[in-house]
């Protein structure tokens, strides 16, 4: 068979298989759409891989409330995608959302977090937080350090096992028929609206629908099909270590512990460009702030560290975009993969085949970044 | 399921060695000195380190270069210690690890390692 003159058919092509890809397609695969995935190889960037868990909600969205409640949203929706996951693969992706804590190390943070989030429930409406003082952080987490001056708690928040999240999306999406092509890397979109057609060394896949979500690999293909989508690494480096007992049953921004026992310590943001490398400073600086947060981590043993490359745009938000030029060509990235996966599972895959876009998303197009407007992505 | 010890000694190289006595669970082994403490232990025909925390499966060390952690067992009261990076030594006493450490609940007279830096 001679493969060049034999294209692959579908009614959806998601470019990009980590979470974000992956939920997308499994969302479309549940609705009956005929979805091919495209995946790169493991010399990709492999942001899925590399992640810390959380379920975040707190905090986000500061400057831009649709953000807000698009997260919020997905939160929501978390336990239905656990739900459907655990149905259609058989894996437990272990959620729990008992709520999250944002530590502060001095006054001037706590009082900035407090403002934050006052924000946020003023704009939002619905966004329960507490702040708590040394002595209430105390009384709900005992193990806390003395260095922690107080934090912020809202019940929104949680966390999963990330790799098994990626192992169920994948296995559910394939369950409802969704097929998976790794080791593809694609180098050109040809088409127009409704016929496009994907070109990947001798392979070529066609259908009336394409999804571009490739993270760091979005800016060049977006550009073939009219998107603007110029998102840029932002390098997060993370520690883990051996099992231990459970000790910690809430996550925080910076230290939790999984399932499975082993503590994650992380919340490093750098750009150094396309270098998932780790670096003695950083892991240093995480590690100090774990022991800082709890004390008891000083004799842990730390097992593993790993960089990753977060997909950022350059006011830290998501970019969901349909092409005006390009109508059925979409561009779905964020950072945020595992939050949003119950977002891009549940509500997105019905947008990629034809019912109105979600109210939220119409601020998250990406023509928002050819103005000269500078903008700070904190959470 | 094999239950001969995993490793012998190249008959070449076997002459007159020092040895020393240490324990496992309790049960006195002697071993030759120089070696880690996961190759005398296989040698002396263990071959359940540990019980996993996720599934508490047996365990023994599958890289024995300190890769892998599944070597993991307590050493004078340290748990989880990776047996492969560790020389043996006389009157060790070395324990199976039973899942996972606590850290809230430790005994009380363990000194605990030094990090290198």
């Amino acid at each position: 068979m001679n493969l060049s003159t034999t294209a692959v058919n579908a009614e959806v092509i998601v470019i990009g298989g980590g979470l974000v890809g992956t939920a997308v397609a499994y969302g479309l695969a549940r609705s009956g759409a005929r979805t091919v995935v495209l995946d790169q190889g493991d010399d990709a960037f492999r942001a899925s891989r590399g992640n810390f868990g959380l379920v975040w909600v707190q905090g986000k969205g500061y400057n831009l409330p649709d953000y807000a409640r698009w997260t919020r949203s997905s939160a929501q929706r978390w336990s239905t995608l656990r739900d459907n996951l655990l149905q259609d693969s058989g894996v437990d992706v272990q959620l729990k959302q008992p709520g999250g804590f944002h530590m502060c190390f001095s006054d001037e943070e706590l009082l900035e977090r407090q403002q934050r989030l006052q924000v946020l429930q003023d704009v939002v409406g619905d966004y329960p937080f507490e702040m708590l003082d040394a002595a209430e952080l105390r009384a709900r987490l005992p193990l806390i350090g003395k260095a922690v001056v107080g934090a912020s708690y809202t019940p929104q928040d949680g966390h999963v096992n990330p790799l098994k999240l990626l192992r169920a999306l994948h296995g559910s999406a394939q369950a409802h028929g969704a097929r998976f092509q790794g080791g593809v890397q694609v180098e050109r979109i040809e088409g127009h609206a409704g016929d496009f057609r994907v070109s990947a060394g001798q392979q070529q896949f066609c259908a009336p629908r394409i999804v571009l979500a490739a993270g760091l690999g979005n800016p060049g293909l977006a550009r073939q099909v009219g998107l603007h989508a110029p998102v840029a690494p932002n390098r997060g480096q993370v520690l883990v270590s051996e099992r231990v007992q459970p000790f910690l049953d809430y996550p925080t921004i910076n230290v939790r512990q999984t399932d499975e026992g082993t503590v994650q310590l992380g919340d490093s943001m750098e750009e150094v460009g396309f270098d998932d490398s780790t670096s003695r400073e950083v892991l240093s600086a995480i590690a100090q702030r774990g022991v800082a947060t709890f004390p008891l981590l000083r004799d842990v043993r730390l097992v593993r560290a790993w960089g990753a490359l977060r997909v950022m745009s350059p006011d830290g938000f998501p970019i969901y975009q349909q092409s005006l030029t390009h109508p059925g060509a979409f561009v779905i990235t964020c950072h945020s993969g595992v939050t949003l996966a119950a977002a891009h599972a549940l509500r997105i895959a019905p947008w990629i085949m034809g019912a109105a876009q979600p109210d939220e998303l119409a601020v998250f197009n990406g023509e928002r970044f050819l103005t000269d407007k500078v903008l700070a992505h904190a959470h | 399921m094999p239950t001969e010890p995993l490793f012998q000694p190249v008959a070449s190289e076997t002459r007159p060695t020092r040895t020393l006595n240490l324990t496992f669970n309790g049960q006195p082994l002697t071993v030759p000195a120089g070696i880690s403490v996961a190759a005398a232990l296989l040698m002396s025909g263990v071959n359940r380190f540990r019980a996993t925390p996720v599934s508490e499966a047996p365990r023994a060390p599958y890289c024995m270069m300190g890769v892998c952690f599944e070597c993991l067992v307590d050493i004078d009261g340290v748990p989880n210690c990776q047996s492969c990076l560790i020389e043996v030594a006389e009157g060790m006493q070395v324990r199976s690890q039973e899942g996972a450490r606590d850290l809230v609940y430790q005994p009380a007279n363990v000194q605990t390692l030094e990090v290198q830096p």
